[in-house]
């Protein structure tokens, strides 16, 4: 049973069609990576999937429903969370400021009731913080969580924002080259990251990605994207074998 | 250097970060309330004056310091709400029931605007809240029947319960009470999902809108909340001045209480009294200097807000975190004596000037 589909999708900028006519489901349960060279299409798809382009053709349907049409700021609430390439963190507020925001889906209480800052609010405020802090002790982040972001380093920053897209607790997650900026290390972390919330947490993964080593390791299937085509899809060792790849990759013509 | 150790996530939620902190606003809070008794008519008054524009501060920062929402047009806000007040008064309306309806009809006045300038940003909002400042102020200045036109009116006294609230001591207490409590209510949303959606705006809208905040929703209520607490200023700004004039509600005010959030610090409600503390303090040192200046520039016109404008340039451009990012390097330097490390000093990079108003 697929969790996710998108069926023939495609946009254009002005004359450059960005991403054409791609279609690929992802399953419950899966890691799914897209991978490609530079200006690929992937982030594109990925604005796509959270509703911030519109697409000129094709449909997206995800967990039983038709959501071509609906507007950016629903698709957290349906349970689709993800990360960006360039790092999109609130850089004024704290760690846990950020990662409270990722709870905004799930806050009920009205405005009057904030603005006096009722029990009901403060109970709620209450139950966000322990989620958050569970995902704070997931990803060991304790020693940051009353920082800035603007004071914080490149690979620390990369990990709250895969906590802040956790916290609103996604059946699925798109991940925009989550090892980019960061060093072996935290590579092979992140790579450990990405296994745990796949079989602890039970997320559904999408990730672009350019590091070979992590999309081999974390993948179940890997789609290769050219130009905003389709060249392969399937399991990591057939896409990393396929002839058309690989010539993708070197560049030139054949 | 004191750390504050936390064990239950309650104490994250209070309004104070420390008892001692919460000690230190009871007994301010007690000294402001024996002023009066203390101090002469000329400063209680003066005093009150602070109040009005701190809350003015406090407003417009809501929108300008958390949400990251310029307005050059908050004087029109300024003028509603002491127009509506002014007049429902006049015509015999209790106060109880004409300071929020000051507050309400500024508020309903910001959404308006708040509205049609969602989509604009930067440059754009500014221009777009200037001409709204300015096309308030003429309606105020045109429509003679009810705002009394050039010559505008005299401000009825108001009373509460019976009890008339006269004089620069009345002022004073009723801007005290009403700044304390619009100061709780903007404190109680900044710790609750509102705040850090407005927070969430202010430094990237598109994780904003990943994260599900309707941007179009939040910034419209930004705007509503900010005008009506502007709004509230107004109602008593209308009792400080005590005679209206349209005049008041103009661009120089508008810049005035602009200058009033970025000199005393983006992002911070210590900032907009800090402000509102140095703009009320300016035009009081200036006169006294006024007389011992070189050339004769103490009678040069204009002196004032090129002051304003100098001084707000130079905050921009050498302490973008304003007299408040100034004040918590001090109480860090007094904390750490003498192991404070200079580098700490230094302005974080980061925050850098160009991505402030985004
Ligand atoms: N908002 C946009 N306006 C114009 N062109 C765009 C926009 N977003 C993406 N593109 C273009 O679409 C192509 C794919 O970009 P992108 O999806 O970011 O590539 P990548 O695979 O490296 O993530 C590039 O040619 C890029 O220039
Ligand atoms: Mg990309």
């Amino acid at each position: 049973m697929s969790l996710f589909a998108a069926s023939d999708i495609g946009i254009r900028f002005g004359g450059i069609r960005a991403v054409e006519g791609v279609s690929f489901d992802v399953r419950q349960g899966e890691v799914f990576s897209i991978i490609g060279p530079n200006g690929a299409g992937k982030t594109t798809i990925f604005n796509l999937i959270s509703r911030i382009y519109q697409p000129s053709q094709g449909s997206l349907h995800f967990d039983g429903q038709d959501i071509t049409r609906v507007p950016a700021h629903r698709v957290a609430g349906l349970g689709i969370a993800r990360t960006f390439q360039n790092i999109e963190l609130f850089a004024n507020a704290s760690v846990l400021q950020n990662l409270l925001i990722g709870r905004h889906r799930h806050a009920r209480v009205g405005m009057l009731a904030q603005l006096g800052f009722l029990p009901s609010v403060r109970r709620a405020e209450i139950e966000h913080r322990a989620r958050v802090e569970d995902v704070i002790a997931f990803l060991g982040l304790q020693r940051h969580r009353d920082q800035l972001i603007a004071n914080l380093p490149y690979g620390v920053r990369k990990v709250i924002e895969l906590g802040r897209a956790l916290c609103t607790e996604p059946k699925l997650l798109l991940l925009d080259e989550p090892s980019s900026g960061l060093n072996v290390e935290e590579t092979e972390e992140m790579a450990f990251w990405i296994e745990d919330i796949k079989k602890d947490l039970g997320i559904t993964i999408i990730m672009v990605e350019h590091d070979m080593k992590l999309v081999h390791a974390v993948s179940d299937r890997v789609m290769a994207l050219n130009q905003g085509r389709v060249l392969a899809l399937g399991t990591s060792a057939e896409v990393q074998g396929d002839p058309e790849v690989i010539r993708a990759y070197i560049g030139g013509e054949p | 250097m004191r750390a504050i150790f936390k064990t239950r996530y309650e104490q994250d939620l209070t309004l104070w970060r420390s008892p001692a902190g919460a000690l230190c606003y009871a007994l301010l809070l007690a000294a402001l309330l024996l002023v009066p008794a203390v101090l002469g008519e000329f400063y209680v008054g003066e005093l009150a004056g602070l109040f009005v524009f701190a809350i003015a501060g406090v407003g417009l920062m809501l929108l300008t310091g958390y949400t990251g929402l310029i307005s050059l047009g908050h004087a029109a806000f300024l003028g509603i709400g002491a127009y509506t007040n002014a007049i429902l008064l006049a015509r015999g309306v209790p106060f109880v029931l004409t300071l929020p309806a000051a507050g309400l009809l500024a508020g309903l006045a910001g959404v308006a605007i708040g509205v049609p300038t969602l989509r604009m940003s930067g440059l754009y909002l500014a221009i777009a809240t200037l001409a709204f400042g300015s096309i308030v102020g003429t309606v105020l200045q045109k429509w003679d029947s009810v705002t009394g036109g050039f010559d505008g009116f005299a401000v009825k006294t108001p009373s509460i319960l019976g009890v008339e609230i006269a004089g620069a001591t009345g002022t004073y207490y009723l801007s005290l009470v009403v700044l304390v409590f619009v100061l709780w209510l903007v404190m109680n949303l900044l710790r609750a999902p509102m705040g850090r959606a407005f927070v969430a705006i202010r430094d990237s809208e598109i994780s904003a809108q990943s994260m599900g905040i309707h941007l179009a929703l939040y910034k419209a209520i930004a705007f509503g909340l900010s005008a009506g607490i502007t709004g509230l200023a107004g109602a008593l700004f209308a009792h400080y001045v005590r005679y209206l004039a349209p005049d008041s509600f103009d661009i120089l005010l508008s810049i005035q209480l602009v200058t009033i959030v970025f000199i005393g610090g983006l992002g911070s409600l210590h900032g907009a009294i800090f402000g509102a503390m140095f703009m009320r303090l300016l035009p009081q040192a200036i006169a006294l200097v006024r007389d011992d200046l070189p050339f004769g520039l103490g009678r040069m016109p204009g002196l004032e807000p090129s002051l304003f404008g100098l001084i707000l340039v130079l905050v921009i451009l050498f302490e973008p975190t304003g007299i408040n990012g100034r004040w918590l390097k001090l109480k860090r330097y007094v904390g750490e004596f003498p192991l404070h490390r200079r580098v700490g000093f230094r302005r974080q990079k980061s925050y850098a000037r160009s991505e402030r108003l985004r």
